[in-house]
Parts: C-alpha cells; structure tokens; sequence
C-alpha cells in the first residue's frame, strides 16, 4: 500500500470509548443493564430533570484508574470534570459531562506485536465521561424516537497520540487496548453492544513533512471495520491529493455495505462546546493509600503472561495464546504445570483431552469436572511410569465420567507392567502362538513388529509399557534368528 | 389565631390542642385566595394540604411523635420541584410540568410535618430583582401593591409579609432572598453555599444558587433553617458539616461583639433614607454591647460584573436542557427539522431576561473569550472571597445594607436591565464569596417603605448571624410591624 511504500505516509490516532463495567451509571444510581426495554433505565439525573444533580459513581473512578496504571498512565490527584455543549436529541442536559483539561489519567503506552514486530503506541490521556442515549429512527413512518437507558453510562475514552502509521497497527492497537481493558475487568469489551467502539483520526503526508489534514472516522465497533475504512480512507486522501485536490476536515462515517467512508458533518458545522468546569461536581481528589489498594490488586496482563508462559514453562507462542486465552484457563494451567515436571504435557493435555472434553460437554473451565489438581495428579502417573499415555486417556474419561481419582483408578484397574519378567513371559508366549509373524519378521519384514506388539498389549491387556514390550520383542526375535 | 403569627406560636397553639393544621392551612388558604391581587402565588396545592394537615393533626393527637414543624403552613417558591404539584420557576418554558420527584428540601418539609400549601411567584428562573420577569405576572408587594416586592424570591417575601404564610422558601443566587425580604420587612437568610441541599432546586447558577428560609422573626428563620440544613447524597457540593441547633443558638447579648462596617457598601448611589435607618441600626447593635469595626472590601466594585459573566455563563449551560423534546414547552408550530424545533421552542418559551442571560453567558464561554471574561471573572470571584476573609479576621460579622433603595415602582426599571443588574451590588459579593448573610428589618423610609439590615458571616456561621439578627430583632420592633395594619 502505498501509504508505507515511501511515497505517502499514513498517520493514524484512535480514540477508543469503553463502557466501564459499573452496576450503576456515573452519575446517579440508575442501572446500567443492557438490552431492556427502552426508557425503563431512567431517573431525574438521566432525564436531565429541571433540579436533578450528578453525583459521581466511585467504582467508575476505580476502574479508570485500574486501567490507567495497568498502561503506565500518571493518575491525576485531582482531575476535574467539565461540560461538553451541544443540542442533540439523545443528550438530555444540552451538555455532556466529560472531561477536558484535567483529565484523571495522562500518558501511557500499549505494547502490542504488529506483523510479527513488537511496537508500543503513547496514549495522550485516558478519561472519564458519560455515554450519550439513543436516536432510533423508524425508516417507514419516517419517526424518530430516543431511548435514554445508555444515557449516563459510564465510558472511559483512551485518547491515543498519532503515533500509528498503517490500518495494521490501528488494528493491533486496538485490538491489544480491547485485551487489556477486559483482562482488567474494566469493560466488558462487547461490541456488538456498543461497549468497546473507536473514532479514527487518519490523515496522509509525504514522510517527514508536516501533518496533513485529517478527517474523523466516527464510531467503529469491529476490529475488522476498522482495517478495512482506514485502508479506503487512506487511500481515497492519497486519491485526493494526488489529483491537486485538499482533504477536507470533516467527521466521515464507515459504510460496512458499500466499502466506502461518507462524509457526515464538515467543519463548517463544527462544535464550539464552550467546555468549562462542571459546578456540580467537586474535583475528585485521588488519594496514595486508593492508589496502592488498585495496584495490588492489579491482574497480570495477558501479553505479560504470554511471555512468560513462553519464557518460563517453554512453550510455543501458539500454545502460551491458547494458554491465556482467559484468566481462568491461564491459572487452570499454571496450578497443573505446579504439580508435573515437563509443562509442555500439561500444555497438551489440556489444549488436547481437556478443551475437547468441555467443548462437548459444552462446560466452562469453571466448570470443569476434572479439577486441575487431579489433571496434575494423573500426568504425573504418566511421567512416573505409572500408567501409559493410553491408560492415561482411559482414567481420564473415567475422571470425567464418574469423577475417580487417578490413584483410585490405578487401584482399581492396576497400574501399567513394568517388570521385565512378565513382559518377557507375555512376549515369548505370543511368538509361540506366531510362528508365521516371527519367520516373517525374521525374513526382513520387520513391519509385523507391529501386530506382535499388539498382541502383547492384548495379551496383557493393555498395561504392559509399550517402550519395553518393543524392546523385549526385538530383543527376543532377534535370540530366534 | 392572628394572621401574623409566627411558626413558633402556631407550634404552641398546635401542641396545646388549641387549633389545628386543618385549621391553620385552610386560613392559610383563605387569605392567600383573598390576597390573590398581590400575585403571590402560582398554584395552591390545597388538596395535598390538606390531606397532610389531617394526617399531622391525627398523629398529633394520638400522641405519636410529630416533625419540628408539625401542622405549620409553608409556601415554597416554584424554583423548587414538588412532586405531584406543578412547578413552573415562573417560566412558561414549564408551564403545566409536574414533576415526579421532590426536592431534597421538600422531603426535609415533609418529614418535620411541615404543610406545603402552594408555590410561590418569582422571576423567570430565577433571573430578576423586582419580581416584573414571571412569566404569569407581577409580584405586588403587600406594603404598597404600587411597588415591586424585590425579586427573585418574590412571592416567598411577599407571602410572608402579608401574612398569608409564616414561613417560606426562596432561592438566593445573587440576593434573591436578601433583596426581597429587605423590599417586604421580613427575615430571609441566604445559608453558606452547601450548607442546603441543592438537589430538585431548578439550577440558574449552579455554584451560586442557595435554598433559604423566610419568616418574620428570626427565631422562625432558625427554626426553618434547621430543618433544611445538612448533608445530602444526591448533591456533590452540599457540605458534610454537622448541622447546629439554630434555634437554641439564639439569645444573649452583643457584648464583645466585633461588627464589621466595610466602607465600599456606603458609597454615593446609596438612597440617604436607607443610608440614615442602616446606620440607626448600627448604632443601636453599638448600644447593645457590640463595637464597630470599619474594614475594607476592595474588590466589591468588580462584584456585579463578576457575577453577571460567571451567573450567565453557568445559566446558559444549565438552560440548555429546555429543549421541547423531553418536557416543557414545544412549539406547536411545523418545524423543519430537530434544529428548527429547538429554535422555536426556546424562542417561545423563555422570556426576555432569559433570552439575555443566556446570550452573555453563551458569549462568555465560547471559544476565544472564555480566558477574557469566564476566567478572569473566576479569578476576580477568588480574590472577593479573600476580600472577606481578611475582613473576618478583624471582625465577627459584617453590618451593611441590603439594597442601595427601598422597594421601587412597578416598571420604573423594567427597561433598564443595568440600573436593574446594579440594585444587587450589596448581595452579590457574599453569594460569590459562597458566605452565609441575612436581611433582617431594620426601619422604613420616609414612604413606610421597609429597610433591610444585612448581616454576613464566615462561612458556616449560619448560627452567629442568626444570633447577632436576633438579638438586635428583640431590641426593636420593626418585625412587629405589618403592612395593612394601623400604623403601617
């Protein structure tokens, strides 16, 4: 693309807005529950009532700052919040509440891999505000109805510095702030339901020269809508500017259908939202002791753990993502990895037998009915030569089904022949039952080898260590030569 | 009983089984129909009253414990929201809205068994100093129905000088309750800033606006205010403080009693009636023990127009909200689009004044002049509130006048929208220096016209200006005078 083939350069700056995952909205007590019928999550402070007063949600503070120092922001001891002018029909007060010039979080990076390449993207700031209702119109009577339960909801918007430079670092860059914000338990990163959305800043230049003008791509919820109007949208100013023409500053909208952008409101209309300090609301004064109860209570972040389950256990990078794919299987892991020698067998067993198992049974990890104490338990019979990898799956279904323990199943079902004496008895029994098998074998077609094994393993139904049945066998044919 | 008297005899009567709140707010009924040329009131909520008053009176007389205001009639003005009972702030912008939620002062009222009887008349949200800007007519003011009764709060004044109600509740962002009670010769305090709960009063200039109680006497004002006082969930800025007991607070003498007289409140442009009788009351609060104390507040001449760029401008953002889509007036003309709706519903249903506020303030916040003139008026407000707080080191209390005249002619300033601005010099510093102040009578002109002695405290000191006004009250008797009656 041309953008990072020299001749033109991409600059790109998201500002992504995540629903905080608060029971009540940011400014009064009504609750913040999604899909209900419209207008039913409403009071006097939603409504914007004549008298009614915000009073501000702590927890939504919390978690702001839980998601500021998870991404090295600077928490402000005193941020403040103002109001945000404009008409709209979705906004009862004539003015949001957000903030401006004293945001709570200031700076901080995300670290993300890009193609492969490991790059981290500065953050300008990291604010609270409240969500705006709903417009909903109705295309066949031409009406237009509002619907205020998302009115009041608390977001958080991570305002990003225009440090990307390609649609594919917009997409890991968002991609790994979605990651992180639901790791945190901040958001619950739904996009469908609107909870987790960005607005695109792109403009394009010569490398080195100035920035160019930029124009706003305006609520993108998918990762993929993202890539794909950020790689129409470069190229249509690259188009633009090529032609002799000026990119226009303007809010355009991703139109998913027909692959183009649209332009939605030019600056001709642009917003003069007379922002000032909210006198409503007192300056939220953060104090050390909320801050150090936050840190320590912060989670590992997944691409943290990644590496580490990388680094530490030796795992691939294919099996540390499936590993971290959530908080609950991370921990299920390492409590198994605890109990065994070799990580990597727990890494198999539970991205083999394990996931296929709650697949089916359409369980969460959770739920699992093989706990990970137990999963432990059973590999290190594996590694002890308790038990062979086939008895193994065979307890383990039996630890499914009927939740035994290892040790009770070896009990009852004895434990894998190890004892050189009965393998060699099984072993010199079953050449003497194959006497066609072993003149085979013994004429070069040393592929039998194969059913003799299994007829040892029959013969001992099942338990003899298939390593030293191969090795007994071989040993013996070769006595018959 | 007596049309004039105070809560504190109605409680006695009332505990005493001489009279009942039936009783009492059905005369409190009566004279306010009777007194309905004065344009006091904007909706008598008789049927609610009532059904209170019954309630108390069934209460009472079973000997179950009752409110600190129990049976007692009370007017509020319609800046205030009652559920169930229209509420206008004397805008047509809300004619006919009723709200679905009280005022945390008005859960107050109700759990001290107070009666709400109606809503009182004002200036269209709160914006006026004579009472002239309500959008459903005048306040005339029961001295002389010639003259205004001050505004904003004035029906609340009016309604109590009258005698139609002991007590009542205004709001004060600038000096709507001072002016008005000084215009109508009644008690009227303007708490410290949070020191009432804002919650469900309409928002003119949210870090100004203050709730405050109305009566004749100080001893009602203190009553009153300690029902409305204290901390409240639902609004940020009212303070956590503990709430004093104002009415015991009252009594003893002024001696030792450091008064404050600043010289920047006795300047040309004040009437020399009102100059003469303010000055008559400092010495008379002299004569009872207490020694003045001549200090300087050097700021005050930028007052009025620090608080006519931070009011408007707050006011302009807090108005925004009236947009005929959710409640209150929507056009009934066609309307092109969503703007074009706005546009005539706004321009429909708010009255000049408004219109004019909401046009500074919007000028004083956009973009390019907000550091010119909403941050410099913050600066300026900072250095008022300093301006007292070196005065308070030297004294106890300030002692000045409430308003430069006395209660004027109806449209003699209607059309004068500075002279107008300009009758709130004397209140506008304390409210922007978020202290507490009251107007307490303190004489009346040549015309029989009443003068207001404003006192002002530190903030919190709700308790020390009660006291000082109460014992200059119980050292005269202008309160004892009302209008109407022999000698008035």
């Amino acid at each position: 693309m041309a953008a990072s083939g020299g001749a033109w350069e991409a600059v790109i700056g998201l500002e992504i807005h995540a629903q905080l995952a608060t029971e009540s909205k940011i400014f009064c007590g009504a609750p913040t529950s999604f899909g209900d019928a419209p207008n039913l999550n409403i009071d006097p402070v939603t409504l914007g009532l004549p008298g009614a007063l915000p009073v501000l949600n702590r927890r939504a503070v919390e978690l702001a700052i839980r998601l500021g120092l998870a991404v090295g922001s600077r928490i402000d001891r005193a941020s403040r919040f103002a109001r945000k002018h404009y008409f709209y029909p979705d906004l009862p007060k004539g003015y949001q509440i957000s903030q401006f010039e004293e945001p709570i979080c200031v700076g901080g990076q995300i670290t993300c891999d890009v193609d492969g390449v490991e790059k981290t993207f500065g953050l300008t700031r990291i604010h609270l505000e409240e969500d705006a209702g709903k417009n909903v119109h109705d295309p066949k009577t031409g009406r237009s109805y509002i619907d205020l339960n998302r009115a009041g909801t608390p977001l958080v918007e991570i305002v990003g510095e225009p440090v990307l430079r390609s649609p594919a670092d917009a997409v890991a860059y968002m991609k790994a702030v979605h990651e992180i914000v639901v790791a945190l338990g901040v958001s619950d990163g739904n996009m469908e339901q609107g909870n987790f959305r960005c607005d695109a800043n792109v403009s394009v230049r010569r490398p080195g020269a100035p920035f160019g003008t930029r124009t706003e791509i305006k609520n993108v919820n998918s990762f993929r809508f993202v890539g794909r109007a950020l790689e129409y949208e470069i190229a249509r100013q690259i188009a633009v500017l090529e032609e002799g023409g000026a990119v226009v500053q303007e809010t355009r909208g991703w139109d998913d259908d027909a692959g183009v952008t649209r332009s939605q409101r030019g600056k001709e209309e642009a917003h003069d939202y007379r922002y000032f300090p909210d006198p409503d609301l007192m300056v939220v004064h953060v104090d050390e002791a909320l801050i150090d109860a936050i840190r320590a209570e912060l989670p590992e972040l997944p691409r943290a753990r990644r590496l580490r389950f990388e680094h530490s256990y030796g795992l691939s990078a294919y099996d540390a993502d499936v590993l971290t794919q959530s908080p609950a299987r991370a921990s299920y892991f390492e409590a198994v990895a605890g109990g065994v020698k070799d990580p990597k067998l727990a890494a198999n067993w539970i991205m083999g037998e394990l996931l296929a198992t709650l697949n089916r049974e359409g369980k969460d990890l959770e739920a699992s009915p093989v706990p990970a104490a137990a999963l432990a338990e059973l590999i290190a019979l594996i590694e002890g030569g308790t038990i062979s990898s086939k008895m193994a799956k065979d307890c383990f279904s039996a630890m499914v089904a009927d939740g035994v323990a290892p040790a009770a199943w070896v009990k009852q079902h004895g434990g894998q022949i190890t004892d050189e004496g009965a393998i060699q008895a099984a072993v010199e029994a079953v050449l003497d039952q194959s006497p066609a098998q072993v003149a085979e074998f013994l004429s070069g077609k040393e592929k039998v080898i194969g059913y003799l094994v299994g007829q040892v393993m029959r013969q001992t139904r099942g338990k003899a260590n298939p390593q030293q049945v191969n090795a007994v066998l071989r040993a013996s044919l070769e006595a018959r030569r | 009983m007596n049309t004039f008297a105070t809560a504190g005899e109605l409680l006695a009567a009332l505990d005493a089984g001489e009279v009942t709140s039936v009783a009492l707010t059905e005369a409190a009924l009566a004279r306010a129909r009777a007194g309905a040329e004065l344009g006091a009131w904007l909706h008598l909520a008789e049927e609610q009253a009532l059904t209170r008053a019954a309630d108390v009176d069934r209460r009472r007389a079973a000997g179950e414990p009752v409110g600190a205001l129990a049976g007692v009639p009370i007017g509020v003005k319609d800046q205030i929201v009652t559920r169930g009972i229209p509420t206008t702030a004397g805008s047509k912008m809300l004619a006919g809205w009723v709200p679905p939620y009280d005022a945390t002062v008005v859960e107050r009222l109700h759990a001290a068994d107070a009666i709400v009887v109606g809503k009182l008349n004002q200036d269209e949200f709160a914006m006026g100093s004579s009472n002239e800007r309500s959008a459903f007519g005048p306040v005339r003011n029961p001295w002389d129905p010639s003259r205004v009764p001050g505004g904003s709060s004035g029906g609340s004044a009016a309604a109590v000088a009258a005698g139609h109600v002991p007590l009542a509740l205004g709001t004060d962002t600038g000096g709507s309750i001072r002016q008005p009670a000084s215009f109508c010769g009644v008690v009227g305090l303007k708490p410290t800033y949070g020191r009432v709960s804002r919650y469900g009063a309409i928002a003119f200039a949210s870090s100004l606006d203050q709730i405050g109680p109305f009566g004749r006497t100080v001893a009602d004002v203190a009553r009153l205010m300690g029902v409305l006082a204290g901390p409240d969930d639902h609004d940020s800025t009212a303070l956590r403080s503990p709430v004093p007991d104002y009415l015991a607070g009252l009594g003893g003498d002024l001696a030792g009693l450091r008064v404050g007289v600043p010289e920047e409140y006795f300047v040309a442009g004040i009437d020399p009636e009102v100059e003469a009788t303010v000055r008559a009351a400092l010495a008379q609060l002299e004569a009872q023990g207490a020694t003045l104390v001549p200090v300087s507040l050097p700021h005050t001449p930028y007052a009025v127009a620090t608080y006519y760029i931070l009011a408007t401008a707050e006011a302009s953002s807090n108005l925004a909200r009236y947009d005929g889509v959710r409640f209150g007036h929507r056009t009934a003309e066609r309307v092109s689009d969503v703007a074009d709706l706005y546009a005539k519903s706004r321009a429909e249903g708010f009255g000049d004044e408004v219109k004019r506020r909401i046009i500074l303030g919007t000028y004083a916040l956009s973009s390019g002049y907000y550091d010119a003139y909403y941050l410099k008026a913050q600066k300026v407000r900072t250095l008022l509130r300093r301006d007292f707080e070196a005065a308070f080191a030297a004294c106890d209390v300030l002692a000045t006048p409430v308003s430069p005249v006395t209660a004027f002619r109806l449209g003699e300033r209607v059309d004068d929208p500075l002279q107008m601005y300009l009758a709130d010099i004397f209140t506008i510093p304390s409210s922007l220096a978020g202290n507490t102040s009251v107007s307490v009578p303190c004489g009346f002109d040549g015309a029989g016209l009443p003068v207001g002695l404003q006192l002002i405290g530190p903030p919190l000191e709700e308790g020390r200006v009660l006291r000082v006004a109460h014992a200059y009250e119980q050292a005269t008797a202008w309160h004892r005078r009302h209008p109407g009656e022999e000698g008035a």
